[in-house]
């Protein structure tokens, strides 16, 4: 359409010119060398085209930026840091790229009621920061949280370590200022205890952009704990690992987070942040526990008895919180550590059944290995969330293809073990079209019913989350620039 | 697992030919959302524990299950779920209402422990919408939409539920002390209750850090929360406006704190709901429900 000449290119300036007029010149962007940034999020999905990005400081600003782009016939696209996994920011289908980065002030903190009402661009860990003098603190904590926004967390519903004890966004969001494909404003759930009416709040928790935009976001406050404790439990074998997490789960236990790393990747993290972990060891897992004393102190006692019973080599237990600090600094730094192995890498996101952790780990090692591809583990154990990370060069010719081949297989190993598609980074693109390896027909439309809900007309974030022709009797609608 | 239950319940439900019909439980809340037209036909949800792994910290259920029984057969593993368990009430019931119990400021909201529902559609066949795992993002939340739907959009057949572990101790405690000084200085305390005039807590965990806590905040041990049967309705109320139930008119009281339900005498006044959420209802329900069939004469909205 773009490419046809003069009249798509009269058209695409009328739609700047629009947006220019509405928010300033200078929160438009269309020159090419910058719109390139936004075709791409953290990810390797291809085929995005921007071919405008806004960036609202205002309710009413996005929501003239969703009226004008609809008024151009054209669909929108939100975005946040783009530090997405999935593809979910990757514009198709022509959209007005709205970019949340410059909504990024936190509105209230009542400490009282324990709640923050935050813009969408507000960075998670700015959050956890600004909370630390009230003793609070915004759970989700992904291991992107010194960059990924609230509202990219709204719109991915995401985890972090933390989320085995404490739920992930959805329980921590109480309402959403949003505004809808059809440029309306609606606030969904409430602040009160039990906000009347469907349960609209938790579907647009995780829609992936496909049902509006949040312009403003109540978040639920957590207090911090009064005692934490943090363990390094290290292992001579992978399987003995994953039966020590099972036996941990079992025992009631219900760490705040337990965290499973694998012998390369130590290797790659220890020569990054030189955090003492055991490099000669085939598995770590960092086990938290925190609550109050006599519980924390107990739990602490009966994590060293299970790993001993199951054959760990070592417990040591952070000594101070400089120490505990560093684990974690090992933990949250395993992606950065990586680029020292390979310039590129593929983080995969699923899960499986606590119980069959191993038999699938085995299985993804058996994968890479045949796709000739490198494998590294770090992974949320605790709750069965497996991140294998595949290693590559991106130079090397047809490794593209090898690194989607294999992410697939290992997604669908994940499923033939009991597991589900992805366990906090979202569908996006990358997973939209195995959607229908997990559900029916019936469960997509069912799904696909519950979008038309807040998108009858398919402009919010087109091509993402539900494959083409999801609803039945849908036509299917594939949108320009579609991945494939 | 056998799926003939399910299979059979939704045949039995049936697709618009076979009228009206709405799901019936324990009867415990089936007057919230107002009448059902009396020519529905009732409908039952198959009943049993299909599978429960107690490492996995999930048990899938169907729907017809009692929240007691489910728990008594949890409760050898040293778990339970997260739900309110008044005598007779059933798992689907539970979720279709969405409302919690007392011990809400411990436990999170009901719509936090499903992971995956099965439910029998207008049309008559079974959809599946979550995932059964606690970590679970599989395109849109249907789970959550179905808690608090009161059985207009879908039929519930089966879920899949997060289980928790049972307290090591829980001890209910009063004493005439402040609530909010109270919920800020003890530690996620599963329940604060105050009536104007007592305050009562209940405490979960190590006997060791239930005690100390109790010690500290002056508080004395108790059987149990107060009974409330005389105060039928059900505010719902933000936290922080509580404190201002003793002075409101409105009569006795039974608050939540921290959590915003108030256990009342009176009917609440009702909410005003802004039109576009009230079209977003409307259009919920036409597209899950679009002959009418599904509980009809239920309101979701007030």
């Amino acid at each position: 359409m773009r490419n046809s000449g003069e009249p798509a290119g009269a058209a695409l300036a009328a739609l700047v010119a629009d947006l220019q007029s509405a928010l300033g010149a200078g929160r438009v962007r269309a020159e090419p060398h910058e719109l390139g940034l936004y075709a791409h999020d953290a990810s390797i999905v291809e085929g995005g085209d921007a071919p405008v990005v806004c960036f609202p400081t205002s309710t009413a600003e996005v929501q003239a930026c969703v009226r004008i782009a609809r008024a151009h016939g054209r669909p929108f696209t939100p975005r946040g840091a783009g530090t997405g996994l999935a593809g979910g920011a990757v514009p198709l289908g022509g959209p007005v790229v709205i970019v949340t980065t410059k909504m990024n002030r936190i509105c209230s903190i009542d400490p009282g009621e324990r709640v923050a009402w935050v813009e969408p661009g507000v960075v998670n860990l700015d959050l956890t920061r600004a909370l630390a003098p009230y003793g609070l603190h915004f759970a989700p904590d992904p291991s992107s949280q010194q960059a990924c926004s609230i509202g990219g967390n709204v719109a991915n519903n995401s985890g972090g370590p933390h989320c085995l004890a404490y739920g992930v966004t959805s329980a921590h969001v109480l309402a959403l200022e949003v505004v809808l494909p059809d440029g309306s404003v609606a606030v969904l759930g409430g602040l009160d205890a039990e906000p009347p009416g469907y349960d609209l709040r938790g579907v647009f928790v995780g829609s992936e952009g496909t049902c509006g935009i949040a312009t403003r976001i109540a978040v639920r406050l957590t207090p911090d704990p009064p005692a934490v404790r943090t363990l390094l439990v290290d292992f001579l074998s992978m399987d003995d690992a994953a039966e020590c997490v099972s036996a941990i789960i079992a025992a009631g236990l219900v760490p705040a987070a337990l965290e499973m790393m694998a012998g390369a990747m130590m290797d790659a993290v220890e020569a990054f942040v030189h955090a003492g972990y055991p490099t000669d060891a085939e598995a770590v897992l960092l086990v938290e526990i925190d609550g109050l004393p006599a519980f924390v102190d107990d739990a602490v006692d009966q994590v060293r008895r299970i790993a001993s019973d199951h054959g760990a080599r070592s417990v040591r237990v952070a000594a101070d919180e400089a120490e505990r600090q560093l684990l974690w600094k090992g933990r949250k730094s395993a992606f950065g550590a990586v680029s020292r192995i390979a310039p590129d890498y593929y983080l995969h996101d699923t899960v499986v059944p606590r119980t069959r952790l191993v038999e699938v780990l085995r299985r993804v090692d058996e994968i890479a290995a045949a796709h000739g591809l490198r494998v590294l583990n770090v992974f949320h154990a605790g709750d069965g969330n497996l991140h294998p990370l595949l290693s590559f060069d991106a130079r090397q010719p047809g490794v593209l293809d090898a690194v989607h081949a294999a992410g697939e297989e290992i997604v669908l190993a994940s499923l033939d073990a009991g597991g589900v598609l992805s366990g906090e980074h979202g569908i996006g693109i990358e997973k939209r079209d195995l959607m229908s390896r997990m559900f029916t027909a019936d469960d997509l439309d069912a799904q696909a019913r519950v979008h038309e809900v807040f998108d009858p007309d398919g402009v919010a974030n087109p091509g993402k989350v539900l494959p083409a022709g999801s609803r039945c009797g849908e036509l299917a609608r594939v949108p320009h620039g579609l991945w494939v | 697992m056998s799926r003939a239950p399910l299979e059979a319940f939704a045949a039995e439900v049936g697709g618009p030919d076979a009228g009206p019909v709405v799901a019936v439980g324990g009867r415990t809340d089936f007057d919230v959302g107002g009448a059902v037209a009396a020519e529905a036909r009732e409908v039952r949800a198959p009943v049993g524990i299909v599978e429960h792994e107690p490492a996995e910290m999930t048990v899938r259920v169907r729907a017809g299950t009692t929240v007691a029984d489910l728990d008594a057969a949890l409760a050898p593993h040293r778990q339970c779920v997260a739900l309110p368990d008044r005598p007779g009430a059933t798992v689907g019931g539970v979720l279709a209402v969405g409302r919690s119990g007392l011990r809400r400021l411990g436990w999170g909201p009901v719509r936090d422990t499903v992971l995956e529902v099965r439910y029998v559609s207008a049309d008559g066949t079974l959809v599946r919408g979550g995932g059964p795992t606690v970590k679970n993002v599989s395109g849109y939340d249907l789970p959550r939409l179905f808690v608090g739907s009161l059985g207009t959009l879908g039929i519930i057949a089966e879920v899949v539920l997060r289980t928790r572990p049972l307290p090591a101790c829980e001890q209910w405690f009063s004493g005439a002390v402040d609530p909010f000084r109270l919920l800020h200085d003890l530690h996620r305390p599963a329940s604060v209750l105050w009536d104007g005039t007592t305050t009562w807590v209940l405490l979960e965990g190590h006997p060791a850090d239930v005690a100390a806590q109790a010690r500290r905040a002056a508080l004395v041990e108790v059987d149990g929360p107060p009974r409330y049967d005389r105060l039928p309705y059900r505010w719902s109320m933000r936290p922080t406006a509580l404190a201002t139930l003793a002075a409101d008119g409105h009569g006795p009281f039974l608050a939540e704190i921290g959590v915003g339900v108030v256990h009342r005498a009176v009917a609440p006044p009702r909410p005003t709901v802004d039109p576009v959420v009230v079209e977003l209802h409307r259009r919920v329900k036409q597209v899950f429900d679009p002959t009418g069939r599904l509980a009809p004469g239920r309101q979701v909205l007030p």
